[in-house]
Parts: C-alpha cells; structure tokens; sequence
C-alpha cells in the first residue's frame, strides 16, 4: 500500500506555469484547425501561451461575463455589443471572416442547389420537409441560423419532426447530419476540415447574408481585477499583426482558402 | 468494420510510436484519477465501514441518500462545482478552475459515494462475523473500524476499482470544470470527444483503446502490488 501511495505521489507533481492567458473560442475556430496553426506562433513570436477554451458562442460569453478567461474570440455581432455594452468587455476587435455554407445529401431532394439566395434554399428544404440538423445550442453558428429563418418569415418552433435541433457544437452536428443524411448549415472552415463527410455534399455558398465575421474582445479588467490585461493587449497586437494575417490568409485545406483576414490596423 | 480497423491501427500507432501528445494526456488521466482516487477513498472507506457498525437515528435514511448518490450525473457534478469555482462564484478567489485541481475536485465527488455505498455493503456482512468477537474483546470504535478495513481490504479493493473505473472513464464533469484545454487539462476522455467533434473516428477509437488499456494495467498494477489472488491467500 505504501508503494502505491508513494506511485501516486510521484504522478501528482508540481505544475508549471509560463505566461499564460485564457481565451474562450468558438467550435469553428478550432475544429477548422486553423487554432493549430496560429497558437505555436503566437508562442514562437511573443512568449504567450494561450490555453483556449473551444466552447459554442454562447458559452463563450457566459464564461467572459464570469471572468473565467481573459479574452473571447467569438462570432456573433449582436451578442458581442451586447457583452461590451454591459462592460464586460472593453472592446471589439474584428479580425478575420469565412463564410456559413449549406450542406446536404448529395441527391439534394430540396433542390437547393438551384437556390437563388439563402432565404429561398431554407424554404425548399422547409416546403420539402427534408430532414435538416440545427445546433439549437445557442452559439453563433445556431443564431445565424435563426436570423435566416427570419428572413424567410418561417418559425422553427412550429417545425415537424424533420427538424432536428441537437443543442451539440458544429462537429458533433455534422456528425448526426452525416448519419440522418440530413441538410445543415455549417461554417465553410469547420466543413472543410470535417473527416465523416458520408454522402453530404456542399450545396449552396455565396449569399453575402451568409458572411461571418469573427472578432475578438478582450475581457474587462476593472469588472474582473484577476483579467491578465497585458497578455489580453499583446496578444490583440499580434492578432491584427502582419505575420497572422500572412497565416490566416495562408492556411488551406485542399488548396481552399479559409478565413480571410480582414482587421484593420 | 473499416473505422473499427482503423481505430486499431491508430491505437498501435500512437502506442509505438510513443506519441508526445499521447504520454502527456495519458499521464494526466492518471494523475487526475488516481489522485482523485485516494482521496475518495480516504473519506469513503472508513465512512462506509463506520455507516455498517454504527446505529444512529438517521441511518436509513443516510444509507438510501448514498446508494442515489452512486448515480450521480457526472454532467450536474460538473456544472455545480464550475459555478463554485467561477471567478463570480463563492471559491472564486482561489483561481482552481479549468485546472487539473478542479478535475480532482468534480471527480471525488462522483466517485466518493460510489465507493462508500459498496464498502458499506461489503463491511455490513463481514461485522456480522465480527460482531460478537470485537464487543467481547471490548474494542473502541476506531479499533473495530480499523480491524474491519484490514480484514475486509480485498472487497474494498473491488470498492476502490470501481471507483477508478468510474473516474477514468468520465467526461461530462472534467469537460466542464477542466475545460479540455491543450497542455493543461486534456485528458484521454475529453479527447476522445474532441477527435469525435472533428469526425476524426479513427485517432477518437485509438485514444479510447489507449483509454481500455490504462484501466487494465491499473487494474493489474494494484492486483500485483497488493499480492490478491496469490497461493494460498485470497
């Protein structure tokens, strides 16, 4: 017994800690694996190390509005002014965009494919009854959704049982959209980079409604003394520096680009 | 078939191959487990032996709210001790959450009952033989539950084992409080369930052979360690 309790001594040992700060991201930004490529280089170029939190948009700003991480890197504007209106955040910094997409099965029974606009391809799949897969989870991904929704003057509440709302992050959405060949609305990165892609095809992109906009808030510290605003400003001087525009406009899967860099200095 | 081959092959070689990633999160499901563990059972253990020789007024009552409490869901575990460690929450100040500390935290609670339920099972019927031997002998209370735990600690062994299993294989609590950020608090189940995210099956099924594996050499090491099942001792 006392060689096993002296085992478990050894394993639990002492951490160590460099400059670290913490940054709740959305599930696109991290499953598109582009956070791969920037957070050895953000550590290469300025010694910080950024622990990120891959959470849905929702959870992102709830953990901000705690003061559980120093920044958040989410893409849902109006819930982002929300965040900085209530001064929970100082400001907000847009640094890159992609793109929203609609996927479905490669038969395309809804015809989505001849779609004219966003609007029009969510109506077919409505007027079709088509199963469709919706993240239902709050995150910037689902209230995208729900604007277009809108947009067509439709209330998912009434839908039948061909809409499925799975309250799961982009990945785990895929994957039931995968299994119940369904239609769903993903974001261009995350898609791209999905490895169980099954049957489903990418059916309709383009419609500049579809335009997603990431951008990056920084935690207040006055709200949340605990905040590491320095790291917070270093790494935002980064973010909107050359060397990540080079690699965020660089990354590609397949010889597809998939964020475009867009902060202004 | 194919993703089941390929979760094997991506087992072997992430194992062979002694993949860095792989030993670092590895090490940390055990570190987080183990710890978790002997703190449990540290509580549990003599809990659970001075519930089966101890009668008080409640006891009935204390003895069902255990056995629920084995069937805690690990996902209200988490979310509850998050929103006590939260920077707005009551433990704020003490800055433990999204840290392996966090994770020890979430996983003795869920596995505490769980351990106390089966060694106050077990003790139960082992005072029973003991009963009159240890009131003749006119023993304390703390020698009795010594004595029990000594001549009981191949049951408590199951006990204990139980509540590694438990442990090892749990996600929904340690996603919350841990946070499953890389190189800090990764373990293999949070792995697993970001590798499933990606639609990767293949390194997802790999890391939960490794996960199978680690359960099994645990499960060895302590047999082997605490001498059960040997000739003539059992």
């Amino acid at each position: 017994m006392t060689r096993f309790l002296g085992a478990i001594l050894m394993l639990i040992g002492v951490q160590v800690h460099a400059e670290t700060m913490r940054m709740a991201v959305t599930t696109s930004f991290h499953n598109s694996g582009l956070s791969d490529v920037l957070l050895p280089a953000i550590e290469a170029d300025t010694g910080l190390e950024v622990q990120l939190l891959v959470v849905g948009t929702g959870q992102a700003i709830r953990l901000g509005e705690a003061g559980d991480v120093d920044a958040i890197l989410v893409h849902s504007k109006s819930a982002e002014e929300a965040f900085v209106k209530g001064g929970y955040g100082t400001h907000r910094r847009e640094i890159m965009y992609n793109d929203f997409v609609l996927i479905g099965p490669s038969t395309d029974a809804a015809k989505v494919q001849e779609a004219t606009d966003a609007a029009t391809a969510l109506r077919l799949i409505h007027d079709t009854q088509s199963p469709f897969v919706s993240r239902g989870d709050d995150s910037g991904t689902h209230k995208k959704e729900l604007s277009l929704w809108a947009l067509t003057s439709l209330d998912p509440a009434q839908f039948g049982d061909w809409y499925n709302a799975v309250g799961a992050g982009m990945g785990a959405s895929l994957n039931t959209a995968a299994g119940l060949n369904a239609y769903i609305m993903a974001d261009r990165a995350s898609w791209l980079n999905f490895g169980n892609k099954q049957d489903l095809r990418l059916l309709f992109a383009g419609d500049p409604v579809l335009f997603n906009q990431y951008a990056y808030i920084p935690v207040n510290p006055e709200r949340h003394a605990h905040v590491n605003a320095q790291a917070t400003a270093q790494l935002e001087d980064w973010l909107t520096s050359p060397a990540a525009s080079a690699l965020i406009n660089g990354y590609t899967i397949a010889g597809e680009a998939l964020f475009t860099f867009n902060a202004t200095p | 078939m194919n993703d089941i081959w390929a979760g094997i092959e991506a087992a072997f070689r992430l194992i062979i191959t002694l993949d860095s990633d792989l030993v670092e999160i590895t090490l940390r499901s055990l570190q987080v487990s183990l710890s978790a563990l002997v703190i449990a059972s540290l509580i549990a253990l003599p809990f659970g032996t001075w519930l089966a020789i101890r009668r008080f007024r409640y006891r009935r009552l204390t003895i069902a709210t255990l056995n629920a409490l084995m069937g805690l869901p690990p996902v209200v575990v988490g979310l509850i001790v998050y929103l006590l460690l939260s920077r707005s929450g009551p433990f704020g100040v003490l800055g433990l959450l999204f840290t392996p500390t966090a994770m020890i935290i979430a996983q003795v609670i869920i596995i505490t009952p769980l351990i106390a339920s089966i060694t106050h099972q077990a003790m139960r019927e082992l005072w029973a033989e003991y009963h009159d031997l240890l009131i003749s002998l006119n023993t304390s209370k703390s020698q009795r539950i010594l004595t029990l735990i000594r001549d009981g600690r191949r049951t408590l062994l199951t006990a204990a084992l139980a509540g590694f299993g438990r442990a090892i294989g749990e996600v929904g609590a340690i996603m919350i409080v841990g946070g499953n950020i890389d190189h800090a608090t990764r373990v293999l189940t949070t792995a697993i369930a970001l590798e499933t995210g990606k639609g990767d099956f293949a390194l997802a099924l790999g890391l939960g052979f490794v996960l199978i594996a680690l359960a099994l050499l645990v499960n060895f090491a302590i047999h082997a360690l605490s001498r059960t099942e040997r000739e003539g001792r059992w």
